[in-house]
């Protein structure tokens, strides 16, 4: 009799605690997206989008104190705003087409810059199919240009699906009754049934997250810089072209750079670990980089310095709370917007079809961020590798004279170019583009490129082969 | 010039798939407007049906290795975005409900073909 008393006993403590850990999304659940940049949209949107397919009532309140109607710093999350050659298929496969109004510049072709020459990389398929925009509504002189953000365009999607921009800033989370709640600036708060955490990396918010369930800590980064310049439009198409400019330069601690045309601006962007004025400053006046430049080019008052996620230390979840985009996982140094859609969808697909438990996340999130963690390990040696390769005079003649041949000729394998146009528009995984540095054609034709970069040349400047029909 | 800033324009009438040949890559309109036509069994081509901004074609050859089943040609200038197969399959792999925009095309395609078939069959009886 006690027995069987203890085990009904047993088995509604069993009920209510399988009640109490219940970790599912009902109708009504309300779920909180700290941060509406990219990876606060792009979780909303698919959860949202998730949702409705499965006749699931939720209600989305993003919390987000910018408003990407604004000019300059106020508006902008800072970035060199290029969107990926695969985001972009990405986007369009799921049915979402960037207007002309948030597409500054849709490139064609990337330039690669050095002292020993400069070569032209062609896009492999002859279309524009990366986006340079900007993140908010242009540089803080940009006055009554016609652009839209592309951070806000996502929000006006999001908006459009149900989920409400609270524009607030929230200054803490806790963990009460089993459920986050955030502290918002006003001196108010919420409770959550799912707190999303997308505000990146250059918010004090993620250094204030130790009172959550897991042991989340904030990502390791370092500096880049970015700064505007003006010129007129027609004077930027006449220098820079369609293309975006890159530089491999023998400069002390110099790592990536690009010049990116955008209408009447022209933005400059700068990462590496060990990023200082000294450094822009060596770059901008070095003299491959002054011949890039547009004559009439003016610098405006828009620069920043902003935090590059270099990668996270510990798992980025835990029961009801999830970080996406650069608060959580993120590509190195490369295709971050593309990240943040990577991460907020496989968030969001957790969220919806699993549960929002430290162990749904573990089991359906986690397996998307570990494949860019492993990633980027191969990417940290592709980028050591390309460091010695561009200190040496020998070895960037060689990456010059193997590129330029490939895009002279109609019919040749394009090794060194798919190598670089990969490396520089971040389009492919790291893997894949270490891959293509073991098949016997790359490595053949780069050890005759370094036999013919031994016998002394002129400096030569590559066109590209003419567009296939 | 229409709309979108991404991937290639075309000129009024100009092909941009044809039937019959092989291909590896599907398609999604960014401005303007595609023709999608078929080879009819009296020759010449039968309109199919007109595709605006956000439509996808060629999304068999993603799926299947068979040879393009219609024409697609731009009606007007049009602007139209290349997705590569093996670039789509590696991201369906990670995210398999990125098919799924695709399927609810392919399956809106199929119903609109049932009920052409339906009605071809009520003018025939
Ligand atoms: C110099 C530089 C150049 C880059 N260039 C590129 C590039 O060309 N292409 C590319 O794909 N990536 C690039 N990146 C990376 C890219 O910027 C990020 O990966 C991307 O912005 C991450 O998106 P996110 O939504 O996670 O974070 P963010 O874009 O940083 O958005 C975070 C949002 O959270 C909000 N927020 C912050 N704190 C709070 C709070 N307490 N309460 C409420 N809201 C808050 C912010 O206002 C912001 O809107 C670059 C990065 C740097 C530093």
């Amino acid at each position: 009799m006690h027995s069987t008393q203890k085990s009904v006993a047993d088995s509604f403590s069993d009920f209510v605690e399988s009640e109490e850990k219940d970790f599912t999304l009902r109708d009504g659940s309300r779920i909180a997206v700290v941060g509406g940049g990219p990876a606060g949209s792009f979780f909303s949107y698919f959860l949202l989008k998730m949702a409705q397919a499965i006749d699931l009532e939720l209600e989305v309140d993003i919390f987000e104190p910018r408003s990407f109607g604004y000019c300059g710093p106020a508006g902008c999350n800072h970035c060199g705003g290029i969107v990926s050659e695969s985001l972009v298929q990405t986007l369009a496969a799921e049915g979402i087409v960037l207007p002309r109004s948030v597409v500054q510049r849709g490139v064609e072709s990337y330039v690669v810059h050095m002292d020993v020459g400069d070569v032209t990389i062609e896009s492999p398929v002859h279309e524009r199919r990366i986006a340079a925009l900007y993140r908010g509504n242009g540089p803080r002189e940009g006055g009554d240009s016609e652009l839209e953000s592309f951070d806000g365009y996502l929000q006006n999607l999001v908006t459009g699906l149900g989920a409400r921009v609270v524009p607030e800033l929230i200054t803490g989370v806790e963990h009460r009754d089993d459920r986050p709640y955030l502290k918002y600036g006003d001196g108010k708060g919420g409770q959550y049934d799912l707190v999303a955490m997308a505000a990146g990396v250059n918010s004090n918010i993620i250094n204030m997250l130790n009172e959550l369930p897991g042991d989340y800590l904030p990502p390791k980064t370092t500096r880049g810089y970015i700064c505007e310049f003006r010129s007129t439009k027609e004077e930027i198409l006449r220098i820079l072209g369609r293309a975006v400019h890159v530089f491999l330069l023998d400069i002390p601690r110099f790592e990536f750079a690009a010049i990116i045309p955008k209408g009447q601006f022209v933005t400059v962007v700068m990462v590496g670990e060990d990023l200082d004025q000294e450094l822009v400053h060596a770059f901008l006046n070095d003299p491959v980089v002054r011949r890039t430049f547009p004559t009439n080019a003016t610098p405006c008052v828009c620069s920043c310095s902003p935090l590059i996620n270099l990668g996270a230390r510990k798992r980025p979840y835990g029961d009801r709370v999830v970080m996406v985009g650069d608060s959580g996982i993120t590509r190195l140094y490369k295709d971050g917007i593309g990240a943040a859609f990577r991460t907020g969808k496989a968030a969001a697909t957790s969220a919806i079809f699993h549960g929002v438990s430290a162990g749904d996340f573990e089991k359906h999130f986690w397996p998307t961020c570990r494949n860019i963690v492993n990633d980027n390990r191969v990417g940290k040696v592709m980028f050591a590798t390309n460091a010695i390769m561009k200190n040496s005079r020998l070895t960037r003649k060689a990456m010059l004279r193997m590129a330029q041949k490939e895009q002279e000729k109609e019919n040749a394998r394009p090794h060194m170019s798919t190598l670089l146009w990969n490396m520089f528009t971040g389009s492919a995984p790291y893997v894949e583009m270490f891959r293509g540095t073991l098949r016997p054609g790359f490595i053949y034709n780069l050890l005759l490129s370094v036999g013919a970069a031994l016998v002394p040349g002129r400096k030569k400047t590559a066109q590209p082969r003419k567009k296939a029909a | 010039m229409v709309g979108g800033a991404l991937g290639k324009i075309y000129r009024n009438g100009e092909i941009i798939i044809e039937q019959g040949q092989t291909g590896d890559s599907m398609f999604v309109v960014q401005g303007g407007r595609v023709e999608v036509l078929q080879n009819s069994l009296k020759g010449g081509l039968q309109h199919l049906a007109f595709l605006d901004s956000g439509d996808f074609f060629g999304e068999m050859a993603v799926f299947e290795k068979e040879v393009r089943s219609a024409t697609v040609r731009a009606a007007g200038e049009a602007r139209v975005l290349r997705i590569d197969k093996k670039a789509l399959l590696t991201r369906i792999r990670e995210d398999p409900l990125l098919a799924v925009n695709l399927l609810k095309t392919m399956s809106h395609r199929i119903r609109h073909l049932n009920e052409e078939v339906a009605r071809h069959r009520k003018t025939h009886l």
